[in-house]
């Protein structure tokens, strides 16, 4: 691996999926930025919506195809909605909403900073070097992906399921209003997660 | 009955009725004066019965170990001797005189169950010292001793006087009693024995390693409670506590125990020269120091206070000379005629309203009005004096005696020096006791002016207790003196030519003086009237009118001591040493000064250390905590974000600590 | 290509999403920003999965796990979010504070609704974090 990170040319000679990555990963990167700045609480998932797609892109890029299409299903598909269904049940204001961040601000800024900080130079340490082969036989096709989910990944898939099922009923009994009041229109927030799974486990 | 347990009840049946007059007090006040008087008399009885069976026999010991006490053992030991039957029997005397007398003089007294209860057992105490062989038991009896004095001084513990007295009573005695403790553990390692028996076998072979230095700390135990110089200050101030109780603790008990004590361990005094010598000049100072304080007092029963100091410094003096038989001699006949002195001078404070002299001087017919306390008091002060042929003459010959004796250096292991010392002393104060004893009589009965406030007959028990302690007064040492060295196995105590003719003039020339001054003095004290003579209520109860008496004699002559009168014979026999001499040579300002001055500035430095210092610490301990939990409280605001944000940027300083260190 | 393209991507998109947690007062832009981390995660579980083309495909499958973990999270997260507004009426993380120690000292009595309701956000927070 050494010998071919070290027979390849270094940052100076991108190749063509380098450049989309890294402008991708930019778009990714500024959306990413703008859901958490943003003070209008709906863009913020709209916003989501793009940072999360364009890592279903970079998924499509490192060659890892059926991950993207469940990131763009299950993330872009049912996360957000279900996001978006949250932000209106609990009356988010419209429009821009001047205290959508906390006092907590400046604090979080720091720790954020100091955390890429120390990762990007720990990152960049450690993976200056080593390259990536994109060619051959691709590691993420759906064919791959599910031999190997259910022939070595069989029991954690099966105990996911389980897991789901818990959480399905804890979201229902949390969102439940008490007996005697009136109206379900809380349920919602059970029902996208079971069809998200109802996805998953198809 | 054995003799030994015949012994054995005569310390228990006061201490019986002690425990029984203090449970039955309050339930039953029939049985107290019962409780007070009997159990106190059948003890007398038996300790007489004792005193017989015993008679000039070799000693009887008797111990029960009651259980192993470690290295050294301590034994329910009795010793009866010729001292000790001797010494009871005169304390059971005291004893029921005192508690009869009581019955009296406290009649309406509200508190009467429990005191009478404390003089049983303070009679079972002193009992119990005289009776052990043992020093841990004797110790026993010796602290009870001191408790009972502490709250029998202080039963009128609602005058500042008696609160006063009391707590220096018992300070003082303590303060002789720590190194007496450190004294008697000395003792007994080196003899490996608390049996007194032992102790003295082991000093007769030179077993004893510091023999000095356990007589001197024995001797502060011994200054302190028989009131030697320099620990004699709280016998005067104790003069705060009922009459009977002054008897009671000057005749028989509690400042006989020391002196008993040496007697019981003279062996172990003569194997150290020092302590003799220190003795001796504690006797010494002890004897002229107190004539000339008693000579200024105004408290009739202050004069008798300074008597009994200069008293048992003779005692001390002739136990300094090695001569316990003179000593014991002596503490047998003043127990009588001491004891008759106080319970005497009750009965003047009760028919006079005063306790002063200088107030009695101005009252006509005194004397006539309490005719028994006359003539028993003419004859105690007689025997106090050493007039022949009265006891204390036969008593105090035999102590000069002994003092002449080893001035010319015959007696073994006592320095001559020690029985010049000892011999001067007792004569000056011979002249010196003379001198009191005759002033206190002519102030006392021999006043003139208006006549004395009448209260009717004393009561017939007072009276007949006066009587009763007269007849060992009179009669105790001439009839005794040539049978006590069988009983005490020594030398014959019979008096000398010589020591008889200086002693007997020189009290007859102090008699004469005071009677010259006194005459002379008598056109003065005509001419000038006391300002105000307070006389109490006359059909209150004797022990009220006396502690109402000392209570306002602070008030009126504007101390407790002495009196501003230029009448007194005693202010000009002693000139310009008067004033020095009715305060007691200010040793107690001195004391004062020196030690108590010095401890309450250093109690208040400590107070100081420990409030602001100390306790700055204790705040500051307490405070910072609270503070910094104030401090971390503010942290947990409820807001998870915060929390969040501290658990990150901690983890993030980590993992940049363990990249650049690692 | 190069490995550290995707990784710095992941670190930064991780510190993005870390700063929302931190800094966003909505519980619910909160949530949006955790799920921002998980994908971080996701992207670096792909990118070495690639890298070192483990046979068994480990990384691929652990990133289709998060996901159904972060679908599950959501789902109870929303339910837990909407269970404290309705509570309390509103969802600002900042204003959930029932568990801060009262100033009138400790004892002092406070809402136990309060009580109640904030726990599970920290703690679901905190499982996110574990997760990521």
């Amino acid at each position: 691996m050494n010998l071919s990170a070290a027979a390849h040319p270094g940052f100076l000679s991108p190749t063509g999926v380098e450049i989309t990555f890294v402008l991708i990963g930019l778009a990714t990167l500024g959306a990413a930025l703008l859901t958490v700045t943003t003070r209008q609480l709906v863009h913020a998932a709209l916003w989501l919506v793009v940072a999360l797609g364009g890592l279903a892109v970079e998924y499509l890029l490192l060659t890892a195809e059926f991950i993207a299409w469940v990131q763009v299903l299950i993330y872009v598909g049912s996360v957000v909605v279900l996001l978006l269904f949250g932000l209106m049940l609990t009356k988010a204001p419209i429009g821009r909403s001047p205290d959508a961040d906390s006092e907590n601000r400046l604090v979080a800024l720091g720790v954020a900073l100091a955390a890429a900080a120390a990762l990007v130079w720990v990152v960049v340490d450690a993976f200056r070097t080593t390259w990536v082969d994109l060619h051959g036989v691709a590691q993420g096709s759906s064919h791959a992906t599910g031999e190997s989910l259910f022939r070595h990944w069989v029991l954690p898939f099966e105990a996911l399921s389980v897991l789901l099922l818990a959480a399905l009923v804890g979201a229902i009994v949390l969102s439940r209003r008490d007996a005697g009041s009136p109206g379900g229109a809380t349920t919602g927030a059970g029902s996208p997660a079971d069809s998200a799974t109802g996805k998953e486990q198809s | 009955m054995t003799l030994t347990a015949l012994a054995a009840l005569v310390p228990l049946l006061p201490f019986l009725g002690a425990a029984a007059g203090l449970l039955l007090g309050r339930r039953a006040p029939g049985f107290v004066r019962p409780l007070a008087v009997l159990p106190t008399a059948a003890s007398f009885v038996l300790a007489a019965v004792t005193a017989a069976r015993q008679g000039t026999g070799a000693p009887t010991d008797a111990a029960h170990r009651l259980t192993a006490t470690g290295s050294v053992p301590i034994d329910l030991a009795l010793h009866l001797d010729g001292f000790s039957v001797l010494i009871a029997v005169l304390v059971g005397l005291v004893a029921t005189c005192v508690q009869l007398y009581s019955v009296s003089y406290l009649r309406d007294d509200p508190r009467y169950p429990s005191y009478a209860a404390l003089v049983s057992l303070f009679t079972s105490a002193m009992l119990l010292v005289v009776y052990t062989g043992d020093l841990m038991v004797l110790l026993v009896g010796w602290e009870v001793m001191g408790i009972c004095s502490y709250f029998l001084v202080g039963h009128h513990w609602e005058t500042e006087a008696a609160r006063a007295a009391s707590i220096k009573a018992f300070l003082v005695t303590k303060l002789g009693d720590v190194p007496f403790l450190i004294g008697v553990f000395a003792l007994a390692s080196d003899a490996h024995t608390f049996r007194i028996d032992g102790i003295l076998a082991a000093a007769a072979e030179g077993r004893l390693h510091h023999p000095t230095v356990v007589a001197l700390l024995l001797l502060a135990g011994v200054a302190g409670k028989s009131a030697q110089f320099p620990l004699h200050t709280w016998l005067p101030d104790a003069m705060a506590g009922p009459t009977p109780v002054s008897a009671l603790i000057h005749a028989a008990t509690m400042v006989a125990a020391g002196i008993y004590l040496v007697a019981r361990l003279l062996p172990v005094f003569t194997a150290s020269a020092a302590a003799l010598a220190v003795l001796a000049a504690m006797a010494a100072v002890t004897m002229v120091g107190s004539g000339l304080a008693a000579l200024a007092q105004d408290d009739i029963k202050r004069v008798l206070a300074y008597s009994t100091i200069g008293q048992l410094g003779y005692m001390a003096g002739a136990l300094a000379v090695g001569d316990r038989d003179a000593a014991v001699f002596h503490l047998l006949s003043h127990g009588a005629f001491k004891a008759l002195l106080f319970l005497g001078a009750g009965v003047v404070i009760h028919a006079a309203g005063t306790n002063s002299l200088t107030a009695m001087s101005r009252m006509g017919s005194l004397g006539k009005r309490v005719p028994d306390a006359m003539w028993t008091m003419g004859l105690a002060l007689a025997a106090l004096a050493a007039l022949p042929p009265l006891t204390g003459f036969f008593s105090k010959e035999s102590v000069l005696r002994a003092a002449e004796h080893a001035s010319s250096g015959d007696a073994a292991h006592v320095p001559s020096a020690v029985g010049w010392t000892v011999l001067v002393a007792g004569l000056t104060a011979a002249l010196l006791t003379a001198g009191y004893a005759a002033r206190l009589f002519l102030l006392a009965f021999r006043g003139s002016g208006p006549d004395a406030p009448d209260h009717g007959r004393q009561p017939v028990v007072m009276t007949t207790v006066l009587w009763v302690l007269a007849v060992p007064t009179l009669a105790f040492g001439g009839l005794t003196y040539r049978e006590l060295p069988d009983w005490f196995g020594g030398a014959p105590l019979g008096p000398t030519l010589l020591t008889s003719v200086l002693g007997t003039g020189l009290a007859l020339v102090g008699v004469l003086v005071t009677y010259g001054a006194w005459s002379a003095s008598s056109a003065t004290r005509m001419a000038v009237p006391v300002g105000a003579v307070v006389t109490a209520d006359p059909d209150a109860e004797p022990a009220l009118v006396e502690a109402e008496a000392t209570a306002t004699h602070q008030e009126v002559y504007g101390d407790i001591a002495a009196a501003d009168d230029p009448g007194d014979p005693g202010r000009l026999l002693l000139g310009r040493l008067h004033p020095l001499a009715a305060h007691g040579f200010r040793l107690d300002a001195v004391y004062s000064a020196l030690f108590v001055r010095p401890v309450l500035a250093a109690a208040n430095l400590v107070r100081f250390l420990d409030r602001e210092v100390v306790e700055t610490y204790v705040r500051a301990a307490g405070g910072t905590p609270r503070l910094l939990g104030a401090a971390v409280r503010r942290a947990q605001n409820g807001n998870v974000q915060t929390y969040l944000s501290a658990l990150l940027a901690g983890a993030v300083v980590l993992a940049v600590l363990v990249a650049v260190g690692g | 290509m190069h490995l550290a393209y995707p990784a710095v991507l992941a670190v930064l998109l991780f510190c993005v999403g870390l700063y929302g947690v931190l800094a966003r007062r909505n519980a619910i832009l909160v949530l949006m920003s955790v799920e921002l981390m998980l994908n971080a995660v996701n992207l670096n579980l792909v990118a070495f999965d690639v890298w070192l083309r483990d046979t068994v495909h480990a990384g691929q499958a652990l990133t289709l796990f998060t996901i159904t973990i972060a679908a599950a999270e959501i789902g109870l997260g929303l339910a837990i979010v909407l269970l404290v507004f309705r509570h309390r009426g509103s969802s600002d993380v900042d204003r959930l504070t029932g568990l801060a120690e009262p100033h009138g000292g400790p004892g002092a009595p406070h809402a136990p609704d309060a009580s109640d309701a904030t726990p599970t956000p920290a703690a679901d927070d905190e499982k996110a974090e574990a997760s990521a």
